[in-house]
């Protein structure tokens, strides 16, 4: 094994392509070191800031590339970092969200593991840009390779001067803090992570204050996605005019997709924002069809906490807009594939068990709304299903969504949501035929 | 105490980085538990005065987290990921033969001790499912072959 991932990526296209860049080395076996990163142009961004830009122009610049977060939220960074208020006596700190646990997910662990110094770098312009000193970063506790990859990069950044005192001579100093998880979902929403690396249960916070304003030990705090912050060292290097020349002109830039499933060659792939999904799933360079020459039954394009996709639906440019139009989201860009031997109960069964499981517990409607879910689905998927239960459904999804603090609780029912919609029937007859509708069999 | 002095040493060390103590909770409970394999009332009061935080907040922590287990597992902890990229392609038919071949259901250990089967939410190895994490290691893209072979090199002290 080369890497310690097998994980397929499409680096080898991406190599001398003027626009794709965050895979651009990914299958580079020494990219991990500091000597090779520094080869391929490693920290001359963070150079240039700290010689040449204030803390505003670094603001400027990454608000113009039109980058937006990578995590879920698609929230435009430079703006996120502009709400750091500058006349603030408190310290500033930033966290990179490292806990890449929404199922289907799985891009933040491959920069994390082939390319960790991309993700300080990214931080450190970051925290730089917000006056911040002390970083986080918040890698979930399962990653133990990316711990150790992103602990062994820091230890070399430290050593060559790239983070600590006085960097470059330049007066700034900035330490970081690896901060590991310990196995919740919540965490990775950037509340909970903020009460995780206080020392507290992972549980929501109420906003206002938003974290800008009130964040870690109630200082202001920026979150932000690994994806987001690799992006940013490209940014400054080449210019937010060059950022904003990929993707569309609200969805500017590239993304990474994670592509999983029924699929014929499952992977992570670097697109530009605007690229067809329907390319994604069937172009034989990314997933080249769907797995045993079967019919496609449903996309869930951008982790399960987005709404399902008909096939109808699929020949969508993934990007923000687009696929909020088509009805979903583009969340954090695992795109899930699914047959059509594949049980649409059994599917949202699986779904809410694990919104229920993860639920911190802090809200009444997802804590015990996610539990009712779960019974009343499990007694339909059993075959016990009663003729008044896709009412009960309908009417607990309309109780939760948007009455709980954090996008948990929407991102437990929206899937659920989609599927009473659009597979209505399919719910039906697996309640009045105590069955499946489909013959499934997901052997091993 | 039960906490070796190498632990003690690294939780003060990572201690002394963060601006307030109660930060240095989480850290101190995974140094812990990366020694013993578990976290209990008496290593709460151990690190408690390590880091001078109560044993209170740093229970209540602890038992939030899936990762702070209360009492020892086997030598290797299976985690079988069940999350539905895994699912699709077989993970629950893994766990099932799973069962089979050590003798135990989920959440059991075997008699010798050697093996815990747990299955677990999405462990971000979707587009290498189905997987498991044995200890700090994850398998992936498993088939029926590799996950025979596996098991046998673990029985057999690898």
């Amino acid at each position: 094994m080369t890497f310690y991932s097998p994980v397929l990526t499409n680096a080898k296209e991406i190599a001398g392509h003027d626009k794709l860049h965050l895979f651009e080395f990914v299958e580079d076996e020494k990219q991990y070191q500091l000597k090779r990163y520094l080869k391929h142009g490693g920290y001359a961004a963070w150079k240039t800031v700290l010689g040449k830009m204030k803390p505003e122009e670094v603001i400027e610049e990454v608000k113009k590339s039109g980058l937006r977060g990578r995590g879920g939220a698609g929230f435009p960074t430079g703006m996120k970092w502009s709400f750091v208020p500058k006349d603030s006596p408190k310290e500033r700190y930033l966290c990179c969200n490292a806990d890449e646990s929404e199922p289907g997910t799985c891009k933040d662990r491959v920069l994390m593991e082939r390319d960790p110094h991309v993700v300080i770098e990214g931080m450190a312009i970051g925290a730089y840009a917000i006056g911040c000193h002390l970083m986080f970063c918040y890698i979930r506790g399962e990653f133990h390779h990316c711990i150790e990859r992103i602990e062994k990069a820091t230890e070399e950044a430290y050593s060559k001067g790239h983070l600590g005192k006085n960097i470059y001579g330049s007066g700034y100093d900035l330490e970081m803090i690896i901060h590991t998880g310990a196995g919740a979902y919540m965490c990775g929403e950037e509340t909970g992570l903020l009460n995780s690396i206080e020392g507290e249960k992972g549980m929501a916070r109420i906003r206002p204050p938003f974290p800008a304003i009130e964040g870690l030990w109630e200082c202001p705090t920026i979150v932000n996605n690994v994806e987001s912050l690799a992006a940013v060292p490209h940014i400054i290097n080449r210019g937010a005019d060059w950022y904003r020349s990929m993707g569309t002109e609200k969805s500017a830039g590239t993304k990474l997709f994670s592509l999983s499933g029924h699929i014929n060659r499952p992977g992570n792939y670097e697109v530009e924002l605007g690229f067809s999904l329907q390319k994604l799933i069937y172009d034989s360079n990314y997933g080249n069809g769907i797995s045993d020459g079967k019919k496609l039954k449903a996309v869930i394009p951008g982790g399960v906490s987005t709404p399902f996709l008909t096939p109808d639906k699929v020949d969508v440019p993934l990007d923000y807009e687009s696929l909020t139009e088509a009805g979903s989201m583009l969340g954090s860009g695992g795109v899930i594939v699914l047959h059509e031997d594949t049980c649409i109960v059994w599917t949202i069964l699986k779904l809410i068990k694990f919104f229920r499981h993860e639920s911190c517990g802090k809200c009444t409607p997802c804590r015990e709304g996610t539990g009712w879910l779960e019974q009343i689905i499990q007694k339909i998927e059993d075959g016990r299903g009663g003729p008044d239960d896709l009412e009960k459904l309908d009417s607990i999804c309309g109780n939760i969504l948007g009455r709980t603090i954090c996008p948990l609780g929407d991102a437990a029912v929206m899937p659920i949501q989609s599927t009473l919609k659009d597979w209505r029937d399919e719910w039906l007859y697996h309640i009045e035929h105590k069955k499946c509708l489909v013959k499934q069999d997901f052997g091993f | 105490m039960i906490l070796s002095e190498k632990t003690v040493k690294k939780i003060r060390e990572k201690a002394s980085k963060y601006p307030k103590r109660k930060g240095a909770i989480l850290p101190s409970l995974t140094l812990a538990y990366k020694q013993l394999g578990y976290v209990d009332n008496e290593i709460y009061i151990e690190i408690s005065e390590v880091i001078n935080v109560p044993q209170l907040e740093i229970a209540e922590a602890a038992s939030f987290y899936t990762m702070f287990p209360k009492k020892p597992r086997g030598k290797y902890l299976l985690q079988v990921c069940n999350n539905i990229s895994c699912a699709l392609l077989g993970a629950d038919a893994m766990v099932d033969r799973l069962e089979e071949k050590l003798a135990i259901k989920r959440g059991e250990t075997t008699d010798d001790g050697l093996f815990t089967l747990i299955s677990v939410e999405c462990l971000g190895s979707c587009c290498t499912a189905p997987m498991i994490q044995i200890n700090d290691d994850f398998h992936e893209n498993l088939t029926r072959e590799k996950l025979d072979k596996l098991l046998e090199s673990l029985k057999n002290g690898k």
